[in-house]
């Protein structure tokens, strides 16, 4: 594996039952880059993602990140290695505050609450949430709670940061927050992969898109290569619709 | 990796994270002030309660506060709710109880036994039960606490149904009996309450606070931050068992006499939990005030109604549970909560 590629999966499959999510997925994540994994509902984006987040192991086939193999890894000590992932549907502990909630992430690198504290309003002031860094989760609003996700696996000093679905159901303008946040994510040296559907947000923010379609990779290349393949087009449109 | 600040932002958050750092230490003093003010009080309290039955209360809510402090470290702050906290408190008692009449080991050596080997029990407990979720951890603590009291109901060694017996012994404070004035067990269960407080102080302000709350509020999450899940709850069930025996080491010293129901019955169980829930789950004062107004109030029907009270006095604890659930479900304590926490020292 040469030194360029963060992580790699090699001929991935989950079966849940005796539906097969994810068949033989081999893909590479570059340092430095922003990937976008896309593809219809159903088509295995969400699988591919908790494996490499650790949600879910393999049926078979290996993961490796940074130079080890980590396909037996539970979460947390993917965590610890530089993996971060947000939430769909943001879980953020609501009996603490914002600033607290990003603290839990600060201490997977720091042992002492005042170090751990400090990294979290560094990382609040990067987010744009300091001005929230006192409230409750509860009161957050939704595109907030979006960045609070962000925020708090930031806070885990990650090498690689995984978004799940983080721009989808904004309003135009919120999206383009969330895409110049995701830009100076990638401008501070973290490498990002994240699952979208909606691809006139994703494509002029990725560098490369993967498309999966039923479970396996159907396309793999820069997004206007992507958007121009028929593979592609007759997976989201139906057969009619290409050529 | 590092992450740098925006510049635009650099001037004004940095003075308001300052304030905002400040506000925090200035928090966690005022507490360790009021702590001091609210024990010194209690301290006084023997100077100003002669009458023995009264003290005898003061004892017991004492006692109540200090166990339902060690309950809250496991079920307010790790979210883990265990109704089976009357297994060890019974191992503390046993443990004391048997050391002591039997082998003449003094009391305070053995609550320190039976500290350890409630902690030996929790953790072999808690490999296993911690992979179940909710409710059925609950009921899981609930049925092996009544394992328990059958196995010790049914143990000659330990006295099987009729217990152990203390012998009566001149008053001293190597082996905890006092007939003539309870006063020292005042003390004794205060020293207990001020010990669980200051660690439950100490756990919120550290690591394990934050971790155990996102365990409770979100243990897939908690995980995908590098949350050790598992490991914390093995950590909370540890400290919160060693501290219950150590209380149930103390009531066998305080009554001089131990058998399966009056320390190992589901009540004492059902006695953990309830200050906490009526003060507030996973606060740091929550737990005393929860006992300074249940224990009281359990012991003044009993004394009312006559012999065991019959249960009114649970079915007061019901009552009032209830009413706070519906009306302040996070408990009386925030009756009195300035904004919590940071969110003050953030204004």
């Amino acid at each position: 594996m040469s030194i360029d590629i963060l992580l790699e999966t090699i001929d991935v499959t989950r079966r849940f039952g005796g539906l097969v999510a994810n068949r033989d997925v081999s893909i590479r994540v570059h340092r430095g880059e922003i990937l976008g994994l896309i593809g219809p509902n159903g088509a295995g984006k969400s699988t591919l993602f908790n494996l490499i987040a650790g949600a879910y192991l393999p049926t078979s086939g290996s993961i490796r990140f940074d130079g080890r193999d980590i396909t037996e890894l539970p979460a947390t000590r993917r965590c610890a290695l530089g993996i971060a992932r947000t939430y769909q549907v943001p879980r953020s502990f609501d009996s603490m505050t914002v600033l607290e909630n990003v603290m839990v992430g600060g201490f997977v690198r720091h042992a002492s609450s005042k170090a751990a504290r400090l990294a979290a309003l560094q990382v609040l002031d990067f987010t744009g949430l300091s001005r929230t860094a006192g409230t409750l989760t509860g009161e957050l609003t939704p595109p907030e709670k979006r960045r609070l996700e962000v925020a708090r696996a930031l806070a885990t000093e990650p090498k690689l940061l995984l978004l799940d679905e983080v721009l989808t159901g904004l309003t135009p303008s919120e999206a383009q927050m969330g895409v110049e946040l995701i830009r100076r994510v990638r401008d501070a040296g973290i490498t990002v992969v994240m699952v979208e559907h909606v691809m006139q947000i994703v494509m002029p923010l990725v560098d490369r898109a993967i498309v999966l379609n039923l479970g396996t990779v159907l396309a793999n290349g820069s997004p206007a290569d992507v958007v121009r393949d028929p593979a592609v087009i007759s997976a989201y449109l139906g057969t009619r619709h290409a050529a | 990796m590092s992450i740098p600040s925006s510049p635009a932002a650099v001037p004004s958050s940095s003075s308001s994270s300052s304030s905002l750092l400040a506000g925090v230490t200035r928090h966690r003093r005022r507490q360790l002030i009021e702590a001091v003010v609210v024990f010194a009080l209690i301290a006084l309290l023997p100077l100003l309660v002669k009458n023995a039955y009264l003290r005898n209360v003061i004892v017991l809510t004492l006692m109540y506060a200090a166990l339902a402090q060690s309950w809250n470290i496991l079920g307010g702050y790790c979210g883990q709710i265990s109704l089976g906290h009357a297994l060890y408190f019974g191992v503390g008692a046993y443990a004391v109880s048997k050391l002591y009449v039997s082998y003449g080991v003094l009391p305070w050596f053995g609550m320190l036994a039976g500290g350890g080997l409630a902690v030996l029990l929790a953790l072999a407990l808690g490999y296993g039960t911690f992979r179940l979720k909710g409710h059925y951890f609950s009921i899981a603590t609930l049925v092996i606490a009544e394992m328990g009291l059958l196995i010790v109901h049914n143990w000659d060694w330990l006295g099987g149904a009729t217990g152990i017996q203390w012998p009566f012994g001149p008053d001293s404070w190597a082996t905890l009996q006092f007939a003539r004035d309870k006063t020292p067990y005042i003390f004794f269960a205060l020293g207990l309450l001020v010990v669980t407080w200051l660690l439950t102080f100490f756990i919120e302000g550290s690591k394990w606070g934050y971790w155990w709350r996102a365990v409770k509020d979100h243990p897939e999450a908690a995980e995908s931050l590098g949350v050790t899940v598992f490991r914390s709850k093995m950590a909370a069930a540890a400290l919160s068992a060693f501290f219950t025996a150590i209380g149930g080491g103390f009531y066998a010293a305080f009554v001089s006499y131990v058998d399966p129901d009056s320390v190992m019955h589901f009540r004492f169980s059902l006695l953990m939990v309830l200050p906490v829930v009526l003060g507030g789950i996973g606060t740091l004062w929550g737990p005393i005030l929860g006992a300074a107004i249940l224990v009281p109030l359990s012991e003044f029907t009993r004394s009312y109604v006559g012999g065991s009270g019959g249960g009114l006095d649970l079915m007061l604890y019901g009552g009032l549970v209830m009413a706070v659930a519906l009306l302040k479900p996070e408990g009386l304590i925030k009756l009195f909560a300035r904004k919590t926490r940071i969110r003050e020292a953030a204004r």
